[in-house]
């Protein structure tokens, strides 16, 4: 590695109140419990897990929506573990989180132009001719002609709705997006459209991207590593090659045997993994995934077993890796 | 203000609130050109005892009360009152609601919890009683009926933007707003309060109507402003003495209240449903 | 062959499902919707149809009209779906409801949360449908009004409770009698779909239609549901359409492919033949659009019609890359093509302008 990572995780936590029908607290989910990863500058880091593996709260806790039970968040060199956005200062312009529909997150009563001018108002100086400058420039890069910006989300469809999302990120020139769920319930022919805006706009903003999904196959196409993440955990993280040519942890083998391979095998004929995944309140002692993984012993009841490096570039949470 | 203007020509199209409408504009242009439509304008402080209790007639269209006074014009000074204790009132109250609700609703916090539990206790007060206390201390005023009006009233302000707030706080633009690091002083300011206001316009209107009757019913009672003050509850209750000969002493008071409280009803109703469906068709986007 | 609920015998190699030039379209405040358009589709007995198409498209108000249940606003303006020779478009609606509907012909809908009423437990819900769906019932049983105040009787009561209890098992759901008793929102989202399928399979149907079953699923529980799936109407017989926005569980499940483009159909194949050599210059783009490694993503430009003011002719002719005067005119019609491949294009792909 030469460059030093644009951002670093050291096991972070975050637990969520269970709580019963009279309110009151009756036990914790660990959504995230010992998450520890680096993301170089530039490159996409994949987050893959079914629902309920923690990377929509992995995500929502770097951008400082919620806050880290323990661990730390370090961007660019600076601790931000903790810090809310509006706390981090300059920091929190450079990490940027993008929702599943980005145009949900517009306010529906504010025009384009408004929506897209907030951010540089709140973290910017800059005078209203050049922050005019910026959002021509950004609206050009995403696709979207200038007489948008009068117009009211409503008014828009759903793929420009998309766009001025996006748009509204980029406008404060950030360095690390992290995007939730990019592409999911989209129509392919669109996801391939959204797919192919990511990677321009990765190019004209030198962006570094953390990109979680649940369908491997666009993480195939888009990422440069991967994580695979389980019920809080990251149960292996390695090069998309190594991932997808040689995974080492059980449950990374069960993802990629449920992907249909069009032309090839057929799921239906080869896959075996059985069961569903435990109640994340009580999970199951040792390894969490002892109770459907098919190489399970004795031992793996015990043992909790940590991410331990199995080749160069790849580490896994397995003590049979 | 195309917006506005949108909502009015809405409005216009139900009946019952264009009469409301109608209504209140009604009361405001009497209340403002007072001085210029009454027959007899110093007839509000001018006694003529020899004209007392004279029924209607073209010199008196409302007759006259016991103290010779044209009644058509007390009523329509007794409109600048009306309107004065309505506006400031509810107003008052919507500047010490608002805010508090504000506070609490954002975010789960003692002091959010602390603010609630004082709206509480000051929802279970009944406003006459209130109202009798003050004046029985501070003597009987218009100020004095205000202050206790709007202290009674805006609870229902802050339970209102209180549950608003909190359920606008679970909304993807609110959150996106945070992670995006705009302060939350800001989101509440502009984000927050432009989507609160309608539920706060249809609640300031029904409160009016509220307002005015608990107003007159305070003046019924000797509470508000002293004589010779052309207040409406007041004339009613002098009016009580010479019932049933002078049957249009109470009348009047008592017709101008009745049309005015559901004038502001009417208008409060038809704003609510032009309002909330229009609310909800712009935000659900495509 | 044995006659199905009282209809006509069939020989075999007949068609059990057949859908000829069926228009539906929809009273819209923007304006009349039309939402299909001439749809032709056939499905065998026994066989695994796929009805693959994106957003829009009309694969639902397919399945709808299919079952009887369109919405209120819905016209058919023309067209016919004979089902075991019968055109249940014209068929008396008493009979439609109590033979067709949830008893030959069933459905397992997308959204598993929402197909059970959150207040009863499994065992009133699943024995409530049997009392009027089960194949023991005699078909003139408590019609109409009468069939509100019929009883239940007791010797049906118990064997169709033994047959629930021994699909709950067939679908994989552990410990069958606590099952029973629960509530659906003890069960995941897996569980819920796994039930909707014994469901479905428990009047003994001769079609299952599945809307998007695994869509709201994740990736392994996908996977369990659709070999269930497979296994089980293979196992019995049962023909499936099987409606989908995702042709990765076409491939799995299917074992011919329909696809829909607004509101009309382009293409009809064999699941091999239509992956291996697509002819339909949408079918093309559909397929190239998928993420694949070592390939570039190709964009389909525009967007999806309105369907209010529709394309003339070929509905896709706008985004298409071969359009020519020709496909503004009329609809193509069908191109045979062998092997049960055909294609509804002026300018399909061959196998020569594949390069």
């Amino acid at each position: 590695m030469s460059e030093a990572p644009i951002l670093r995780v050291d096991q972070l936590s975050r637990d969520f109140p269970v709580r019963n029908m009279f309110g009151w607290t009756t036990g914790a989910v660990r959504a995230l419990d010992d998450v520890s990863f680096e993301v170089r500058p530039g490159e996409t880091l994949g987050i893959v897990g079914e629902s309920g593996c923690g990377k929509s709260t992995l995500g929502k806790t770097l951008v400082g929506i919620h806050r880290p039970g323990g661990g730390r968040i370090v961007f660019e060199g600076k601790d931000i573990t903790g810090q809310s956005a509006s706390e981090r200062g300059a920091a929190a312009p450079k990490l940027q989180y993008c929702y599943q529909d980005p145009g949900n997150s517009l306010d529906p009563r504010w025009t384009v132009r408004r929506s897209l001018t907030e951010p540089l108002i709140v973290h910017t100086a800059l005078e209203p001719r050049d922050r005019n400058a910026r959002i021509r420039e950004i609206l050009q890069q995403v696709g979207l002609p200038l007489t948008h910006l009068d117009l009211y989300p409503h008014e828009l469809s759903g793929g420009q709705q998309r766009r001025v999302g996006l748009a509204r990120i980029l406008t404060l020139h950030p360095r690390l997006v992290v995007l939730d769920e990019a592409t999911s319930g989209l129509d392919v022919s669109v996801q391939a459209a959204v797919l192919k805006l990511l990677r321009r706009l990765q190019h004209a903003f030198s962006l570094t991207y953390l990109f979680m999904s649940h369908d491997l196959s666009v993480v195939r196409m888009m990422c440069d590593r991967v994580a695979v993440m389980y019920l809080g955990r990251i149960v292996e993280i390695a090069s998309t090659e190594a991932l997808f040519g040689a995974a080492k942890h059980p449950y990374t083998q069960s993802l990629l045997s449920a992907i249909p391979d069009i032309g090839g095998r057929r799921v239906t004929d080869t896959f075996a993994l059985e069961g569903e995944p435990p109640d994340p309140a009580q999970p199951p002692s040792g390894c969490r995934f002892r109770t459907r993984c098919p190489r399970a012993t004795a031992v793996c009841a015990e043992t909790d077993p940590t991410l331990r490096p199995i080749a160069p570039g790849q580490s896994a949470a397995c003590l049979f890796a | 203000m195309k917006a506005a203007l949108d909502i009015l020509r809405k409005l216009l199209r139900d009946p019952a609130a264009a009469a409301g409408l109608a209504i209140v504009l009604l009361l405001v242009a009497v209340a403002v050109l007072a001085p210029l439509i009454a027959t007899h304008p110093e007839a509000v402080w001018d006694m003529n005892p020899r004209q007392r209790l004279l029924p209607p007639s073209e010199a008196y269209f409302f007759g006259t009360d016991r103290m010779g006074a044209d009644i058509y014009s007390r009523i329509l000074f007794g409109a600048r009152i009306t309107l004065t204790i309505a506006i400031t009132a509810v107003g008052a109250a919507l500047l010490i609601g608002v805010p508090i609700g504000l506070v609490s609703g954002w975010r789960q916090s003692w002091l959010g919890e602390a603010l609630m539990r004082i709206s509480d206790i000051f929802l279970a007060v009944p406003q006459i009683v209130l109202a009798i206390a003050i004046s029985q201390t501070l003597g009987p005023s218009i100020e004095n009926v205000i202050l206790a009006l709007s202290v009674t009233y805006w609870p229902w302000f802050t339970r209102l933007i209180h549950a608003e707030v909190h359920s606008l706080r679970n909304e993807t633009f609110i959150e996106a707003a945070i992670a995006l690091g705009v302060p939350a002083w800001r989101i509440i300011l502009l984000h927050v309060l432009p989507n609160v206001t309608s539920p706060i316009i249809v609640r300031t209107s029904i409160g009016m109507g509220f307002t005015i009757l608990t107003a007159s019913a305070l003046g019924f009672l000797g509470l508000g402003a002293p004589p010779p003050a052309p207040e409406w509850g007041r004339m009613i209750s002098e009016s009580r003495e010479f019932l049933p000969e002078a049957w249009w002493y109470a009348l009047a008071p008592g017709l101008a209240i009745f049309l005015v409280v559901m004038g502001f009803n009417l208008l409060g109703d038809g704003l609510r449903d032009v309002l909330d469906p229009r609310i909800r068709r712009a935000s659900t986007g495509r | 062959m044995s006659s199905i609920h009282g209809f006509a015998v069939q020989a075999p190699g007949d068609n059990l499902l057949e859908v000829e030039n069926l228009r539906v379209s929809f009273a819209t405040e923007h304006g009349v919707a039309k939402v299909l358009d001439g749809v032709n589709l056939t499905i065998r007995p026994g066989e695994i149809m796929g009805l693959v198409g994106e957003s829009g498209c009309g694969k639902t108000t397919l399945a709808n009209a299919i079952l009887g249940i369109l919405a209120n606003n819905a016209r058919r303006e023309a067209g016919s779906i004979r089902f075991a020779g019968e055109d249940l478009l014209t068929m008396p609606r008493w009979q439609a409801e109590s033979e067709i509907r949830g008893r030959s012909i069933t459905f397992i809908p997308q959204d598993p949360f929402g197909s059970f009423n959150p207040l009863f437990p499994i065992r009133t819900q699943t024995m409530e449908v049997m009392k009027w769906k089960s194949p023991r019932r005699a078909a003139r049983e408590g019609r109409g009004i009468a069939g509100f105040f019929s009883r239940y009787p007791r010797a049906r009561r118990s064997a169709d409770a033994a047959a629930v209890l021994q699909m709950l098992r067939t679908v994989q759901i552990s410990k069958p009698e606590e099952a029973f008793g629960k509530l659906p929102h003890e069960f995941s989202g897996g569980q819920r779909q796994r039930l909707m399928i014994a469901l479905a399979l428990l009047p003994q149907p001769e079609l299952v239609i599945a809307d998007e079953p695994t869509t709201a699923l994740d990736a392994t529980i996908q996977a369990q549901i659709l070999k269930l799936l497979k296994r089980l109407a293979k196992e019995r017989g049962v023909s499936v359409l099987f409606t989908t926005h995702d042709l990765g569980t076409a491939y799995e499940i299917c074992d011919r492919i329909t696809v829909l483009y607004a509101g009309q159909e382009v293409e009809t194949a064999p699941v091999d033949d239509f992956f291996q050599r697509p002819h339909h210059p949408y079918t093309v783009r559909l397929l190239e659009s998928l993420p694949h490694p070592g390939r570039e993503l190709r964009e389909i430009g525009g967007e999806i019609p309105a369907l209010v003011h529709p394309p003339a002719g070929c509905r896709f002719h706008p985004r298409c890359f071969r359009a020519t005067e020709e496909c503004l005119s009329d609809r193509p019609a069908v191109t045979p093509l062998g092997g049960g491949h055909q294609v509804r294009c002026y300018h399909p792909i061959t196998e020569a302008s594949r390069l």
